[in-house]
Formats: C-alpha cells, sequence, structure tokens
C-alpha cells in the first residue's frame, strides 16, 4: 500500500471519528460548556442514569425493538416461503414492489403515511360510534391506540419485515429444491419436513434479518417521531427533544456508552466471523 | 411446495399498512380538509419551490462531496488484506451504527459560534467564524450522516476487479489514467449509482439535519412537510399534497438512477 494511500484512508477516518470522540471526551467535563475543559468528571454520566425520561424512553426502545423485530421474524419468514412457492409471476413481482416500498420511499413519507392511517382511524371509530349512538368498537379507542406504543409497533413491523423477508429470499433460492421433497419421502409430514429441512438452511437468513430488524427498530427516529406520543417515546425521539432545547451534556455520556456499546457489540460478531471463516478453511484444506 | 398461502398474513399486513396510508397521503393531498376533491394543494406546492430548489441543491452538493471522498477510500480498502478490509470496513460502519441524531448533534457542539472550533481558533487569535445555521453546515452533515452509504457499495463493487485486471491493463500499455478511466471507472461503475441514490435520497428527505445545523433559515422539504403535520402551521393536506410530490420525485430520480444499470439485482439496493 502506498503511503499516500495509507495517509487518504487516515484523514477519512479521523474526519469520521473526530466529532464522536471530542462528544465523548466531553461527557467527562465537569462543567456545562461544550467548548472550555474546566476539569474530569462523572457529574453526566451519574445524571444521566437519574434522568427518568431517559430511562424510560429506553425502556420503551428495547420492548419496541424486541416485539417488532420478533413478529417481523414471524410474519416475514412466512412470507419468504410464501413468496418463494408463488407460481404466478405477475403477482410475485407485485408483492415484491410492495415490499420494496417502505425500503425505497423515503422515512418522511412513510411516517408521515402512517401518521395519517391512525388518525384516520381513530376518526373512523369515533364517526362510527357517533352514528350508532353507541359505544361498540370502543375498545380500539384505547389510549395507546391513539398513537402510543400499539402504533409505534405496527409501525416498527411494517418497516422492519422486508429486510427479514430480503435477507431469507436468497437462502431459500441457494437451497436445493429436492431435499425437502426427500425428507417427504423418507416418510416426514410437511410440516415437519419444513422445521426439519427448510428452517435450518434459512436460518442464517432469519438471523441476519431479525438482528437487522432489532438494529433498525433501535435506531428510527423519523418514523417513530411520526407516531409516537409523549407518553410513549423511544429513545432517538427523547434525545430529539433533548437536542432541541440545546444544552445537555447528559447526551454526550449517552453517547459515549451507546457507542463503546456499539463498539463492543461490532469487534464481538467481528472476532466470530473471523473465526468461523478460519474453522470453514481448515474444514475446507484436506479435501484441496 | 405448498406453502404458498404462508404469506398471506404478510400480503394482508402491507396492505393495510403500506398500500392504505399511501392511498390515504393521496386522498388527503387531493382533498380540502372537508373533503372535497380539489387540485389546489398540489398546486400550491409550488409557492415553495424554492425550498425544493435548495433540498436538491444541497442534496446534490452533498452526494457529489460524497462521492469524491468515496470513490479513492472505496478503491484503496478494496487492495488491502482480507483481514484488513474486514476491520476497515467495521471502521465505516461503526459511526453509522450510533444514532444519527447523535452524531449530527456531535457536529453542532463542533460548529457552535462558542464551540470547539472556534475555541481553537480564538487559541491561535483568528476567527470567530459563523459555522452553524449555514448551508455549508447542511452539507456537512449530510455528507458525515451518510457518507458510509456511499463508501460500502463502491468498496464492495471494487472488490470484484481483480489485481490482475488492473495488470493486465499495464501489459496493454495503458498509463494509470487511462487503466482508471477505461478498466476501474466502467468496472465500478453500478457501485457508483447506488451509492448516489443511497446518498441523494435520505438528504433530500432529511428534515432533522437542515434544522440541528441549518437553523430556522436553511428550511428543506423534509421540514416543510414536518410543520404541515406536526408543527405550528398545521395543514394535513398541504403537507400529504408535498409528501406526495415528493415521493413521485424520488421514485423519479431512482428510476433514473436504475437506467445506468444494466443488471437487473435489484438486491444492490440493500447494503
Amino acid at each position: 500500500m502506498k503511503w499516500y494511500a495509507k495517509l487518504y484512508t487516515r484523514l477519512v477516518f479521523v474526519f469520521l471519528y473526530l466529532p464522536i470522540i471530542v462528544l465523548i471526551v466531553f461527557s467527562f467535563n465537569e462543567s456545562k460548556s461544550r467548548a472550555n475543559w474546566t476539569g474530569f468528571s462523572f457529574h453526566w454520566y451519574k445524571e444521566l442514569f437519574h434522568n427518568e425520561l431517559i430511562l424510560s424512553s429506553l425502556r420503551n426502545t428495547l420492548i419496541i425493538a424486541l416485539a417488532a423485530s420478533v413478529i417481523a421474524l414471524v410474519l416475514g419468514t412466512m412470507a419468504a416461503v410464501g413468496i418463494y412457492a408463488m407460481r404466478r409471476k405477475w403477482f410475485k413481482s407485485l408483492v415484491m414492489n410492495i415490499t420494496y416500498l417502505p425500503i425505497l420511499n423515503p422515512e418522511i413519507v412513510t411516517g408521515v403515511s402512517m401518521l395519517l392511517l391512525f388518525v384516520s382511524f381513530g376518526n373512523g371509530i369515533q364517526k362510527f360510534n357517533t352514528w350508532i349512538g353507541g359505544t361498540a368498537l370502543s375498545f380500539l379507542q384505547l389510549p395507546e391506540m391513539q398513537l402510543g406504543f400499539v402504533t409505534l409497533i405496527i409501525a416498527h413491523v411494517t418497516f422492519c419485515t422486508p429486510y427479514v423477508i430480503l435477507n431469507i429470499l436468497p437462502k431459500l433460492r441457494q437451497m436445493d429444491r429436492f431435499t425437502f421433497e426427500a425428507a417427504q419421502d423418507l416418510g416426514c409430514s410437511p410440516k415437519l419436513a419444513f422445521y426439519k429441512v427448510v428452517i435450518p438452511e434459512i436460518m442464517p437468513g432469519m438471523v441476519s434479518g431479525f438482528l437487522m430488524a432489532f438494529t433498525y427498530s433501535l435506531d428510527d427516529f423519523v418514523i417513530s417521531y411520526f407516531v409516537s406520543s409523549a407518553s410513549s417515546q423511544t429513545l432517538p425521539v427523547t434525545i430529539f427533544s433533548m437536542v432541541r432545547k440545546r444544552v445537555s451534556p447528559e447526551i454526550n455520556a449517552l453517547t459515549a456508552i451507546i457507542f463503546v456499546v456499539v463498539l463492543a457489540l461490532l469487534l464481538l460478531s467481528n472476532y466470530y466471523s473471523a473465526r468461523k471463516e478460519k474453522q470453514m478453511m481448515r474444514k475446507e484444506e484436506p479435501e484441496a | 411446495m405448498k406453502f404458498r398461502f404462508s404469506s398471506v398474513p404478510y400480503i394482508v399486513w402491507s396492505v393495510i399498512f403500506v398500500v392504505v396510508p399511501l392511498i390515504l397521503v393521496a386522498v388527503f393531498g387531493l382533498s380540502t380538509s372537508d373533503g372535497q376533491f380539489t387540485f389546489a394543494n398540489v398546486a400550491k406546492v409550488s409557492d415553495y419551490t424554492a425550498v425544493f430548489v435548495r433540498s436538491i441543491w444541497l442534496s446534490l452538493v452533498a452526494t457529489a462531496v460524497c462521492l469524491v471522498i468515496a470513490y479513492p477510500l472505496g478503491f484503496i480498502m478494496s487492495r488491502y488484506s482480507a483481514n484488513n478490509q474486514r476491520t476497515l470496513v467495521m471502521l465505516v460502519m461503526l459511526p453509522m451504527w450510533t444514532n444519527f441524531l447523535l452524531r449530527t448533534y456531535a457536529w453542532m457542539t463542533l460548529l457552535e459560534n462558542n464551540g470547539v472550533i472556534n475555541s481553537i481558533l480564538e487559541f491561535f487569535g483568528i476567527g470567530p467564524f459563523k459555522m452553524i445555521y449555514t448551508q455549508g453546515a447542511v452539507v456537512l452533515g449530510m455528507v458525515y450522516n451518510y457518507l458510509p452509504f456511499m463508501v460500502i457499495p463502491l468498496y464492495s463493487i471494487m472488490t470484484k476487479i481483480e489485481p490482475y485486471t488492473l495488470e493486465a491493463a499495464g501489459d496493454l500499455g495503458a498509463n494509470p489514467w487511462n487503466t482508471f478511466t477505461r478498466v476501474v471507472l466502467p468496472l465500478s461503475m453500478p457501485g457508483v449509482t447506488t451509492g448516489i441514490t443511497m446518498v441523494f435520497v435520505p438528504s433530500v428527505s432529511t428534515f432533522i439535519i437542515s434544522r440541528m445545523l441549518g437553523g430556522g433559515s436553511n428550511m428543506m422539504v423534509g421540514d416543510l412537510i414536518e410543520t404541515q403535520f406536526l408543527g405550528n402551521a398545521y395543514n394535513p393536506n398541504l403537507g400529504s399534497a408535498i409528501s406526495l410530490v415528493l415521493m413521485v420525485f424520488i421514485l423519479l430520480v431512482m428510476s433514473l438512477m436504475n437506467q445506468f444499470e444494466d443488471n437487473d439485482d435489484r438486491g444492490g439496493m440493500l447494503i
């Protein structure tokens, strides 16, 4: 590698990392200033862990991400298997185009469209009730339905499922169709053959799809911003409301923690995939 | 296989939560607040031409800057050993995994009038400069946030260019410039178009970067839509009309970019 290539790479990485590092350094600053260093302290970390709003929105974020990615995994796996087995070409490509919609559409349009749906739904039920002069269906008007946990989970499932499908479909295409038939010839019921043959084949796609769904859900701000309420904020939405009010060094402390967690997770997954690759290479060597 | 019907729940879900909401955007955009059909909202979008032009211009600049920075980086990364490549890809992705609000917030603290950069400049007796709340700051924010989206597709397409190909070009008498324009550039074109789409689309529809780094005076289409729904200028019908125009514009841009790609490998849209 030429020296200028190395220098260039380093410069780009300085650009990528310097802002985050400066932010982390100032999370240990004693004073509220974000520009002048006045002394080392853990003050902002203590504040952070006593901030009820941040803690509760972190809890919300984790619950919603877990719920949404599990639902997306089930829905997406079933959908992928179904799409793979579809015979009519036009229908298959129609379903695939709808699957690409939430990915290709600008996030803000998705957010706005979901907001319109939930608001219209709420209004519709109200109109229906006044029309029949009763309170039928009002169980659907739980406070949560007016933008909250339920709407957040619905929205997250909607934009996460396509990623699960797109991770599983290639694995289905790589699969040997006949193994499934062979399992049935050997006495498996279709259901059992599915669990014993298809699921193990597509497992890697399910895992990566689930992880992708989980991280996208954790990280989402734009769509959550439109479908959440003051009582059910996710962490990114809370961060936005704090950043909007400006000065708040707790955010620095939060960034530092998130950065370290993400770094640790990435290093771990990197380490495992490197080890797996080495094992694969070793397995292949004797045959070669 | 007999699993054709297992996708029914997903199809029902998609119709209710993807198709119907988009139809609602169209319905709201094409009606008055009492539900009468009208083109007035769509016509009114032309009042905001300046906002659209600003959004498109700033996003184009950001996309160009990303391409200029990412192209050499993608190529250099693809020439490292496999182990180093893995580490480098991880290093590119890592900032992407910290929330983009926090990344943008980091630039706020750097660019502020009494922020880190100005304090350092002051120490040397220069400045202060007004950096935050300018169009330059907005472009910087977009470049910083979306650079990985440009680097990753470029890098992955360039790993497919074998060193032998470049050697062969040299052996056949091409100078480095010719090797670049006639071998590397054509082979990397799919990565370029994917990268451009992946940076341009989120840039043109952002509504936070412009607010945090651009202040109130550099409003973009995203901010405009947001204020119609959750802001003081509450008017969901106009907001839907603007969303509709934005959506059509972006779909046009994407189909235009797809024209440049001759393969139908749509998985390329994803990282």
